[in-house]
């Protein structure tokens, strides 16, 4: 095999520090001490691979992978985009796996009190596998806004949790997708924990040629993970 | 030009039925559980068990953590581990602390062997949790081990090196590993830029 070099550094201008006191459970959960510097190794370069054989037919419909009598409650959605790495080369073959609340803002998770009904044909969970050219697409329920305990009055924005593999565990990224024009972006201590000129990075775009006429809107939301340091070399170099 | 990473956000209290949903008990089919061990796997079958502590020294019940090692003879079940692996091993697990009285977490595992580059034999985990905007990455090292020359220890202050030592006890419940992980104070676990 061809040395593809390092993974690039996390970028810790574009990610959001982890202390961040306006978001209050940082305060005892970010790390107190610097990080120690780590050479890649083996052990690094490498991480689990989970392809199309990881993914049931219905995984990326999550309007249809929980339903028990009929269509979840709320406004159908299409989410897609490329998963790539900081030199625009896609990323194929990668497991996504999504979370989110359901249309009225309740989580089907036991720890969620939200004063907001549950949906019997709504689980919210979902998982899809990008193609070979890094692109994914799921189906999904636009998430509602939810309450939470951060501050009096705290709400957070409609958002979908990401969490992504890649091809090495440097890759590894857990995120969250927001939706474009809302309101309560600016008033969300986790999103505003960002960096300035990273954030609209979070944000997906209204996109009408990912939207199915009659059915469902489409958004798009593109992906960038740590890449290589070197140019993979052409079969046979 | 090159593009920006993609910002990291926190996982959130409500991770659970997206990534750990049988652990938790919800009706959807898991990618993965606590149990890297099962079925013919060759090695030595172990625990590793412990807790997470945030800053006050209160047990972390939201966290989840996930594996990834190599395999009891050392080689890594991946394509750019060229010698690869015989041992019907996958060498990645997941488990969420949410589900223990105690917030415990707990994988059955099988010990790595040495990697074959000057290493000590480890365990490398990521660890999310709500409060924690960047996933941590740390090590499991183990107490039995020859560790003195291990290069990544080397690169610890010696007093932190503790932290990341697995310890180990032969009991009724066969061997089992404890590693307890301290976000913040004096035992703070070392966590690694890489
Ligand atoms: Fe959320």
């Amino acid at each position: 095999m061809t040395d593809q070099g390092d993974y690039t550094p996390r970028d810790w201008g574009s990610h959001p520090p982890n202390l961040s006191p306006a978001y209050k459970s940082t305060t005892l959960r970010a790390p107190g001490k610097p990080l120690v510097v780590l050479p890649q190794s083996l052990s690094e370069r490498t991480g689990p691979v989970y392809g199309q054989n990881y993914v049931g037919p219905l995984d990326n419909d999550l309007t249809k992978n929980a339903a028990k009598t009929g269509e979840p409650n709320g406004e159908r959605i299409i989410v897609a985009g490329q998963v790539a790495d900081e030199a625009g080369r896609p990323i194929p073959h990668i497991l996504l796996e999504v979370w989110q609340p359901n249309a009225a803002g309740r989580y089907q998770h036991a720890d969620d009190q939200h004063d907001a009904p549950l949906d019997p044909n709504f689980l919210g969970a979902g998982r899809c596998v990008t193609d070979g050219d890094g692109r994914y697409r799921f189906i999904t329920i636009k998430p509602g806004a939810y309450p939470w305990p951060n501050h009096y009055n705290a709400w957070r924005p409609n958002h979908i949790h990401f969490s992504l593999f890649g091809p090495s565990i440097l890759t590894r990224l857990v995120t969250q997708m927001y939706f474009p024009g809302d309101p309560l972006l600016e008033l969300d201590p986790i999103f505003n924990g960002v960096p300035e000129a990273s954030r609209q990075l979070l944000v997906s775009k209204l996109s009408m040629e990912l939207s199915e006429p009659e059915w469902a809107l489409g958004y798009e939301f593109n992906i960038v993970l740590r890449g290589r340091t070197a140019t993979p070399m052409e079969d046979g170099a | 030009m090159r593009k920006r990473q993609t910002p990291s956000q926190t996982v959130g209290p409500y991770f659970a039925y997206g990534l750990t949903p049988e652990q938790y008990g919800y009706d959807y089919k898991q990618l993965v559980g606590n149990d890297l061990s099962a079925g013919d796997v060759v090695g030595e079958r172990i625990t590793i068990r412990g807790q997470v502590f945030d800053g006050n020294g209160d047990t972390v019940r939201d966290a989840v953590l996930e594996l990834w090692q190599a395999d009891s003879e050392g080689r890594y079940v991946h394509p750019e581990d060229e010698r690869g692996s015989n041992t019907g091993f996958a060498g990645f697990g997941r488990v969420g602390t949410g589900t223990s009285a105690e917030h415990f977490y707990e994988f059955q595992t099988i010990k790595p062997g040495a990697t074959g580059d000057n290493q000590a034999p480890h365990i490398t985990v990521i660890l999310f949790m709500r409060g924690l905007l960047n996933h941590v990455y740390t090590r499991i090292y183990f107490s039995d081990e020859a560790n003195d020359a291990d290069p990544v220890l080397a690169l610890v202050d010696p007093t932190r090196r503790k932290t990341l030592i697995a310890q180990r006890t032969d009991g009724p419940d066969g061997v089992v590993y404890h590693f307890d992980i301290h976000m913040q104070g004096d035992l703070e676990s070392v966590f690694f830029d890489v």
